[in-house]
């Protein structure tokens, strides 16, 4: 009847969220609605905890009372215990909201003689469930009826009754079971709880634990099938979906800043794209940290938050160290733009690693992350894990839109540098490298970039300088001799200002010269001209002379004949003979012969 | 723990602890049954046929039906129907089933010693 209705209604089941983060993502919704869950684990890891969150959120969420029945813990236990998660169990009980029954089983105290059956309990749990209305109930852990009864025909059968009146009553339970031996559960609950089943698990690998959970199955639904990291801190339990994630995030074709003009410059003129992951790897000592903040720098003061993830460092020494170099993030901090997350690498596993962070991104909500390094990670896995986790880690942060700018320390003694011990470079958009350049004894800091998808950028190798005001970064000398860096690059660049000086002094001495060979060659013509002047001068004023004692030689002829007036009337014929008497005359005087003469 | 001590202890010790409780003591029992099943109906059938035989006088027997009073199962811990509590004399005794086999309710009652001496 139930099954008929649930197919001509719609082919997907009716499920219960749980209310706890990233499960139900998991369960595709939560858990089976009205019907029971069986969720088992070893000693410690946290199915009564997980049970009570189911609880709590049914209560304070989506208004499903409940009913939490225990078989090990006193309620006063479980109170306390819901308090170090933050769940004010009293206050819920006080409301009717929720139903704590203890059930105490001890076998000592209890003589078995005949038939009996455990109506006693459902007694309870119908009472219970009446009482508050309840829509969910937890049996934590019903197992311990196996250690306090010994006649384990009834108990299987009452047990069997017992799951079935739960789903008859429609509450959506949860069951908890202790691990067995090769069995999921020690006394083979799984056999009448086949619905849904969800195992946890506390692995210690290394001196490290990480708590997982996995959905072993789940009847009539999809679920994601991985075992997922999971963590119980003061907020509860959250369990994280992050393996789920695919390649079909949105991009973005935004640029931002990388917080370094000269660095922009070389990414196509305008930094990363947003949402994008951006590898800076290098050998030690190399800036990489300087670098990261920077970009966090830029996107604080956009306004942007951002998230830095440091595993070597604390975030006071981190912005002393930042100060030495002109960048002061302390005010960012104080703004909460920028939030610092410290920890050491070794602290937990990797898996409870990327919940942490993946918890702290949800929480702060960053635009941008810095993870610092991520290198040291693999000091807590081996490179294929720490591969696969951050694999998981920039899905995550891709699909988010953050931009995500990575760390990493290049071994010393490695083969290629272009090569990162964790081997992610694949996934990466951008990769800038940092690297030592020894020349002339002293080693400095080189940057170019190796690769950056979807941008048109430099391939120039930059010096890479820390001074007291920051970041700077200087174009390598390239020449014949190579590339120099460092004091052979500022040696290199004095010498040829030197060359540039003597070559200038050179064609300023060659054009004093010049012009002081012009100036003589215009002395001398000045002076030739002067001279020619000087003799102009003279020849005219003796013409004019010449000229002058011709005319009074004329006035002189005229008044010497006037003075021989004889013939005056006889002088007009006579004009011709006495011209030509005056001329001769003339020719006399001046010394010269006549050609009569 | 108690009845690790009494396994542990001479017989005649032991005889010395059940007669710790007094013989005349009197009796106050009850019989948590929900509804009138066959088992409980057996069970209050098979109380009262002991409580004739070996507690002449000196017994009462309270029924309570938790499918009336339900919210007294969980105060007195009741998990499993029928269930006899023995409330005096103390301590408190659980026996739980329809009570058939006579001489495993006597002696969760403390009214005969276990065979032990020939069984244990």
């Amino acid at each position: 009847m139930i099954r008929k209705k649930a197919i001509t209604k719609n082919r997907t089941l009716p499920k219960s969220r749980t209310g706890i983060k990233g499960l139900d993502e998991i369960t595709d919704g939560g858990l089976p609605k009205g019907r029971p869950t069986l969720v088992c684990g070893g000693a410690g890891c946290g199915k009564s905890m997980l049970g009570v969150e189911f609880l709590v959120r049914g209560a304070t969420e989506f208004n499903e009372p409940g009913v939490l029945m225990t078989f090990e813990e006193t309620p006063e236990d479980v109170i306390k215990n819901a308090r170090s998660l933050g769940f004010d169990i009293d206050d819920l009980v006080a409301k009717k909201k929720l139903f704590l029954d203890f059930v105490r089983v001890e076998r000592s105290e209890i003589q078995e003689t005949g038939e009996y059956d455990l109506e006693g309990i459902f007694v309870r749990l119908n009472y219970a469930i009446e009482h508050t209305g309840a829509k969910r109930v937890v049996l934590d852990t019903i197992e311990s009826l196996f250690v306090g009864l010994t006649n384990i025909s009834i108990l299987r059968a009452e047990l069997r009754r017992l799951f079935n009146w739960l789903k008859e009553k429609g509450v959506t339970a949860i069951i908890t079971g202790e691990k067995g031996d090769g069995t999921l559960t020690r006394n083979g609950l799984e056999e009448y709880v086949s619905d849904c089943v969800i195992m946890l698990d506390h692995r210690v690998i290394d001196q490290v634990s990480t708590r997982r959970l996995r959905v072993v199955k789940y009847r009539g639904s999809t679920h994601g099938t991985n075992e997922y990291p999971f963590l119980i801190n003061e907020q509860g339990f959250s369990v994280l979906p992050i393996s789920s994630l695919g390649l079909s995030h949105d991009v973005s074709s935004e640029r931002i800043p990388t917080g370094i003009e000269r660095l922009d410059v070389m990414l196509g003129g305008k930094g990363y794209y947003r949402g994008s992951s951006v590898l800076i790897s290098g050998t030690a000592g190399t800036g990489k940290s300087s670098m990261a903040s920077y970009f966090v720098d830029a996107a604080s003061r956009r306004n942007e938050k951002s998230l830095y993830f440091a595993f070597e460092e604390s975030p006071q020494q981190i912005m002393r160290n930042m100060r030495s170099i002109g960048l002061n993030l302390e005010p960012w901090v104080k703004k909460g733009l920028l939030q610092y997350h410290s920890s050491r690498p070794t602290l937990y596993g990797l898996e409870t690693h990327l919940a942490v962070m993946h918890k702290q991104i949800q929480e702060f909500q960053p635009r941008a992350v810095v993870i610092d390094p991520i290198s040291n990670l693999v000091s807590t896995g081996s490179s294929t894990e720490v591969g696969s986790m951050l694999l998981r880690l920039v899905d995550f942060l891709k699909s988010e839109g953050i931009t995500a700018l990575f760390t990493s320390l290049t071994a010393m003694d490695s083969n290629s540098l272009e090569q990162t011990d964790v081997g992610i470079s694949s996934v990466m958009d951008t990769w800038l490298l940092l690297r030592d350049i020894e020349l002339g004894g002293e080693r400095n800091r080189g940057l170019y970039v190796l690769k950056s998808r979807g941008m048109a950028h430099s391939n120039q190798i930059r010096e890479f300088l820390l001074t007291n005001d920051g970041i700077d970064l200087r174009d390598v000398y390239v020449g014949p001799e190579g590339v120099l860096t460092g004091s052979m690059r500022l040696a290199q660049e004095a010498r040829e200002k030197a060359d540039k000086l003597a070559r200038q002094l050179d064609v300023e001495a060659k054009r004093r010269t010049l012009e002081r060979k012009r100036q003589a060659i215009e002395a001398q013509i000045a002076a030739l001209r002067a001279e020619f002047e000087g003799a102009e001068v003279e020849l005219s004023k003796e013409l004019k002379e010449g000229a002058a004692r011709a005319k009074q030689f004329e006035i002189d002829e005229e008044d010497m004949a006037r003075s021989r007036q004889a013939d005056a009337g006889r002088s007009r014929p006579m004009d011709m003979g006495r011209v030509r008497q005056t001329d001769k005359a003339v020719a006399r005087r001046n010394g010269e012969s006549s050609p009569e003469l | 723990m108690k009845a690790k001590n009494k396994r542990a202890n001479s017989k005649a010790r032991r005889r010395g602890a059940r007669e710790a409780v007094d013989p005349d003591s009197h009796y106050d029992l009850r019989l948590y049954v929900a509804g009138q099943t066959p088992k409980s109906l057996a069970a209050f059938a098979n109380l009262k046929k002991l409580c004739e035989v070996h507690l002449t006088g000196k017994y009462r027997i309270e029924v309570i039906d938790l499918m009336s009073k339900p919210q007294r199962a969980r105060e007195d811990q009741i998990i499993a129907i029928p269930t006899l509590v023995r409330r005096l004399p103390q301590p408190i005794k659980k026996i739980i089933g329809d009570l058939c086999d006579t001489h495993k309710t006597l002696t969760g009652l403390d009214l005969e010693t276990r065979r032990d001496g020939t069984n244990d």
